[in-house]
């Protein structure tokens, strides 16, 4: 599959992709940060996670409807591994099990997040029961 | 060991964040025995109650320095004293993180939200002595970049790695976002050469012990600080228990080998 990696690097604070736009391509970051944030109205651009090097970049490009579902911006300079998706798929259709590995490389990056988006729902610092006036 | 309170004076106080309070106290009388990082003071706000809070600075001659959360009745009394009011102290009470444990190893040194106070008098007893350790890495998290402690002593730590991550970033913050097993990557440490502290939420630390175990860091080198309820601190009224362990007596700091088994098991 590095067959079809290309180097990539970007600047401090570039736009990567936006919200909604197509899906095409993922990277593996070999350095730096990336934020990935949800347009929220009123408020702008709020940043949902951060991730850094050896994580994946991506994977709305995995199912249909092959729309980034968050916006990723660059915090620092980032050097990344850079896949076109579309030859990705086509080289999954044509080795099934070089196909079934990414999935499950993929499925086990979602799992990662989902159960730290859960832990992070718990609330596990928890705000105190009262705020400034509570502690003086 | 104290077991009757001891009065000292609060000499110092420095709001952390908008709910936790440093204090640095002196004795007013007879001091108490000198503590050991990782172990706890049973601390008395006068007419309100009597809690566990554990040590937040490395002993410096018959000084006790704690860092509290005002949570409830008896944290925010303490919370409210001023410099020259009284508490009583007893102690030193439990396990002290085993430090020799990490001569000539990497440290990763782990902290959730208050967590990180009983972990920084474990932080400058390595800081003071760099060249008996291997890579230090000090790695926070913490609900909002308000809510961090120590701000200011951050740099000064990670030799060569410290990070922190917010789970709730403000506009304004430029930092990490997310749980804090997602810096264990970044951090520079030999597996099998390493010893980890983990202080924070019990989910927080059976996440990050996990994380570390896969990683190939063995669980008896995976020490914990746990909390339960605590009353005598003496292994005498029970409150504390967690399976065969009294956790004032055989804790705060347990390895993981130990403690995971317990964790997993529910309270009855
Ligand atoms: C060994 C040990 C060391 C500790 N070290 C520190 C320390 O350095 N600094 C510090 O601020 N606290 C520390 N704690 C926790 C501290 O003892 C509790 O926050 C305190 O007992 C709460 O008492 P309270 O009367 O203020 O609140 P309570 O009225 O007892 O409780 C108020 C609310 O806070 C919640 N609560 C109580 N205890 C805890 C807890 N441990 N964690 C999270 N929520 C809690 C309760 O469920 C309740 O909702 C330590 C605890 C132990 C066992
Ligand atoms: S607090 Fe009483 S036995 Fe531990």
């Amino acid at each position: 599959m590095m067959d079809l990696a290309r180097d990539a690097s970007f600047p401090a604070a570039t736009r990567i992709f936006e919200e909604g736009g197509e899906a095409d391509r993922f990277w593996i970051i070999r350095s730096g940060t990336v934020a990935l944030d949800v347009h929220v109205p009123g408020r702008g651009r709020a940043v949902v996670e951060t991730i850094g090097t050896g994580d994946l970049l991506g994977w709305s490009w995995l199912c249909p409807p092959r729309q980034w579902h968050l916006g990723a911006e660059t915090r620092t300079p980032v050097v990344a591994w850079e896949f076109d998706a579309p030859a990705v798929r086509a080289l999954c259709v044509e080795r099934p099990a070089l196909g079934l590995a990414l999935v499950t490389l993929v499925a086990e990056t979602i799992g990662d997040r989902l159960r730290a988006t859960r832990t992070r729902l718990l609330d596990l610092y928890g705000p105190s029961t009262g705020g400034p006036a509570s502690c003086l | 060991m104290s077991l009757i309170p001891r009065p000292y004076r609060v000499v110092d106080r420095r709001e952390e964040t908008h709910d936790t309070v440093t204090f640095v106290l002196d004795p007013a009388g007879e001091p108490v025995d000198v503590f050991a990082p990782g172990q706890f003071a049973m601390l008395y706000a006068f007419g309100v109650g009597e809690i566990p809070v554990s040590l937040s600075r490395a002993p410096g001659g018959r000084r006790l320095t704690h860092t509290v959360r005002a949570v409830g009745a008896v944290s925010r009394a303490l919370c409210g004293l001023t410099a020259g009011a009284f508490v009583g102290v007893r102690g030193p009470f439990g396990t002290p993180w085993d430090i020799e444990a990490a001569r000539g190893r990497d440290l990763l040194v782990i902290g959730g939200g208050i967590g990180l106070a009983p972990l920084r008098p474990l932080i400058d007893t390595v800081l003071a002595q760099p060249y008996r350790f291997g890579r230090l890495n000090v790695l926070a998290g913490a609900r909002t970049p308000d809510d961090l402690l120590f701000k200011d002593e951050f740099p000064a730590w990670g030799k060569p790695f410290s990070a922190v991550t917010v789970d709730r970033p403000s506009d304004d913050w430029g930092g990490r976002v997310g749980v804090v097993t997602t810096l264990v990557h970044e951090a520079r440490f030999r597996p099998g050469r390493t010893i980890a502290f983990l202080c924070g939420p019990e989910v927080m630390i059976r996440a990050t012990a996990r994380e570390l175990i896969r990683r190939g860091v063995r669980p008896s080198h995976v020490q914990v600080s746990l909390e339960r309820t605590m009353r005598c601190a003496t292994g005498h009224c029970g409150h504390c228990q967690l399976g065969p362990l009294l956790l004032c007596r055989d804790g705060p700091v347990v390895g993981y080998d130990l403690a995971e088994p317990l964790l997993t098991v529910r309270e009855l």
